[in-house]
């Protein structure tokens, strides 16, 4: 190569760019960035027809700035406005620290109604068709707890006689296989125990549907369908913001609401007072008080899983 | 460097010269991909709705047939031990359609595992530097480095020694044969972590099994050679070559002993299933008898074991084996039979029940039938054009010219 003269050629210029570029620290962001002129990585994103540039290079959750995040919600944001008919307001809160949330369920109460089913759904933008619920639950004989001859689409009058009804949703494990299996790192645990899933980094491989003992995780098989008056626009980035096509979610504890310290919706929809939720450090919670004072099981101990969700009779 | 670029430019060429069954073939071929990609640009625009996977069974055809696949993939290493070991010269002549087969294979497993994902286009967040590898802990991350390392290795051998072939010159050792070594690891290595993918979860029963990574080694080691059989048996009946009885032997051998030991390890699993009784036996009753009216894959699993063990009768009966047409037969048989009970055998019931004792069944939809077959017939085109130009390099006059 000679040099011609001293006016970089635009060329030229363009190399110098990249090339300074290349020195700074390489943030991924504009790694990829400079990616981006190539077309494949353009086609890439338009094939999907859902998604613009922007939202093809994102970055994961936990790398994004105060700045970056703006500009992230503004863009879901609008986009949920202009395909679901309503305006939102995503936001953001962070785990409070020292606070460790728990579940705990009273068996002896709760009677199967499944109102918890129904304002979860309603308060997390679950997709009304194909239906996505996060919370099941399994009708048993009494006397047995073997799911696998438990009934979890039984319909007419409860409580039936001789029945126990045993709510399930992910148990936010101590020790989560999800997370393990997750190739991308696209689900963690935060510190206040609740497992949360970056919607907009998972690959939709569904490695941790394989890997939940729970079976708490649900795959967006479609763009999810809600009607417009039926849009919660009250949403949290890792909570109940409305779910891209093709990625896992499940149950989050409300973390949107109980960061602020509001109840999950399941709880304040529970009509027996079944379901008891609070911070496990704070030992005037209710759920405190519950393992306190109750003996308490969970679900698969023998997994290691140490899940948040208790249970008991009483 | 000209030369290599030369050499690109006369294997193209020689790829695109052919009789008319060769272009028959190819054409036929790529009409199933035609298909195939049609089909998937469906399910790229609805999404996985396309499929019949659901919460409970949320793996299906694709995440079975990539599982038999990389099996196919592993079983190169019974042709490179021989050859680069042991230094068995009739092998050796045909140990590079065994590694691009490999390389085939491995393409199809990664077109299987893509057509899989929720999101295609976030493929990126497994790159390195770009994305997040979730490593050391999800076996699937592992499972995308082993698989990329040995395409990488079946690549740059047969590439390699053909570039030296096309040349008329020795292939250096250094340049190669480490990575001969190291493949035959390597070839160990993918089919260990595909098994441990299904292997590590306590949710699992059916597949939370230690004996998952020898079974898949050995049901390979089975379905392989027989896949290579029929391979072998097209290009001497279409092509100038001929392949050696000696090979044919050598394979049938091999598929005789692992075949056995394959089902000898599916008993001791079923043993422990039924005779311990536990609710954990639940997916292997659903398999072998169904439950409660629910039997989808009772017929389905029996085929594939009466395929597999009338298989193993021809393979070891010598009035059988002997007539070509009977081998050819049981190649077939056990390709099935393994294809059945390693495929959608093992990763449809191991869902089946679900965690929390849901019965769903699967069967796959018409989309994945068409997307499958079509990385199938992808896969069967890439390896046609690769071995022709490599059996063009090594049997017949595909050489550099003299400058």
């Amino acid at each position: 190569m000679t040099q011609k003269d001293n006016a970089p050629s635009p060329e030229g210029r363009l190399a110098t760019k990249v090339e300074e570029t290349l020195k700074t620290p390489v943030k991924r962001r504009t790694f990829l960035k400079v990616l981006a002129g190539s077309a494949g990585a353009a086609a890439a994103a338009t094939t999907t027809g859902s998604c613009d540039l922007d939202a093809f290079l994102q970055d994961h959750y936990t790398e994004l700035t105060a700045d970056d995040k703006k500009k992230v919600f503004a863009r879901l944001e609008k986009q949920a406005e202009k395909d679901y008919g309503r305006p939102v307001h995503i936001s953001d809160p962070p785990p409070i620290d020292g606070v460790s949330f728990a579940f705990a369920i009273s068996l002896s109460r709760c009677n199967g109604n499944r109102k918890c089913v129904e304002a979860c759904v309603k308060e997390n933008n679950q997709s009304r068709d194909p239906a996505i619920q996060y919370i099941k639950v399994a009708e048993l004989d009494a006397g047995t707890f073997n799911l696998e001859k438990g009934d979890i689409y039984y319909d007419g009058e409860v409580p039936k006689k001789d029945k126990v009804y045993l709510p399930m949703q992910c148990n936010q494990c101590e020790n989560p296989p999800c997370v393990k299996a997750c190739p991308t790192k696209a689900t963690w645990k935060e510190k206040d125990g609740i497992v949360v899933i970056d919607y907009d980094w998972c690959i939709g491989c569904r490695y941790c549907i394989a890997a939940c003992p729970y079976e708490a995780r649900r795959f967006n098989f479609t763009k999810p369908t809600i009607p417009a008056e039926d849009v919660n626009p009250h949403q949290g980035y890792l909570s109940n913001r409305i779910r891209p096509k093709g990625v896992v979610e499940k149950c989050h504890f409300c973390l949107h609401r109980t960061r602020k310290g509001l109840f999950p919706a399941c709880h304040e929809a529970c009509p027996t007072g079944a379901r008891k939720f609070g911070d496990l450090n704070d030992p005037n919670s209710e759920v405190s008080a519950v393992l306190r004072e109750k003996r308490v099981f969970v679900l698969k101990e023998e997994l290691n899983t140490v899940p948040r969700l208790f249970y008991y009779f009483g | 460097m000209k030369t290599y670029l030369q050499y690109w430019i006369d294997m193209m060429r020689c790829a695109a010269k052919g009789s008319a069954r060769y272009y028959g073939w190819l054409g036929f071929l790529g009409l199933l991909v035609a298909m195939g990609l049609a089909t998937y640009l469906k399910q790229l625009e609805h999404g996985l709705v396309v499929t019949n996977l659901s919460d409970q069974v949320s793996w299906g055809v694709y995440i079975a047939n990539f599982t038999f696949i990389v099996g196919i993939a592993a079983a190169a290493v019974l042709l490179v031990i021989p050859t680069y070991i042991y230094h068995r010269a009739d092998i050796k002549k045909v140990v590079l359609i065994a590694e691009l087969m490999a390389a085939s294979a491995i393409l199809m497993c990664m077109l299987f595992v893509t057509v899989d994902l929720g999101r295609p286009e976030r493929f990126i967040h497994l790159l390195p530097f770009i994305g997040k590898l979730n490593l050391p802990t999800s076996m699937l991350a592992w499972d995308v480095v082993v698989l990329s390392g040995y395409l990488v290795l079946n690549l740059h051998v047969p590439g390699y020694l053909l570039f030296q072939g096309y040349r008329g010159k020795e292939p250096a050792k250094w340049l190669y044969l480490p990575f001969v070594y190291l493949s035959v690891f390597w070839a160990v290595s993918i089919h260990t972590v595909t098994a441990f993918l299904y292997g590590g979860f306590g949710g699992r029963p059916f597949w939370n099994t230690a004996i998952m990574a020898p079974r898949f080694l050995v049901s390979a080691f089975a379905a392989g050679p027989a896949l290579l059989i029929i391979v072998f048996w097209a290009i001497n009946r279409y092509t100038d070559v001929s392949i050696e009885g000696s090979i044919f032997k050598y394979l049938r051998r091999i598929v005789s002993i692992a075949l056995p030991i394959n089902y000898f390890l599916l008993a001791c699993e079923l043993f422990k299933e039924f005779y311990t009784d536990s609710t954990h036996a639940m997916s292997a009753k659903y398999l072998f008898f169904g439950i409660g009216g629910h039997g989808m894959l009772v017929p389905y699993i029996w085929t594939g074991l009466g395929l597999g063990c009338l298989a193993m009768v021809i393979f070891w009966t010598p009035r059988l084996y002997k007539n070509p047409i009977w081998m050819g037969i049981a190649a077939v048989f056990c390709i099935v039979g393994v294809w059945i009970e390693k495929g959608m055998g093992l990763i449809i019931p191991g869902q089946i029940p679900s965690p929390i004792g849901d019965l769903v069944e699967y069967r796959p939809s018409a989309s994945e039938f068409l997307i499958s077959l079509g990385i199938w017939a992808l896969g069967a085109l890439v390896f046609t054009v690769m071995a022709k130009v490599a059996l063009a390099i090594q049997f017949g006059n595909l050489r550099a010219k003299e400058s």
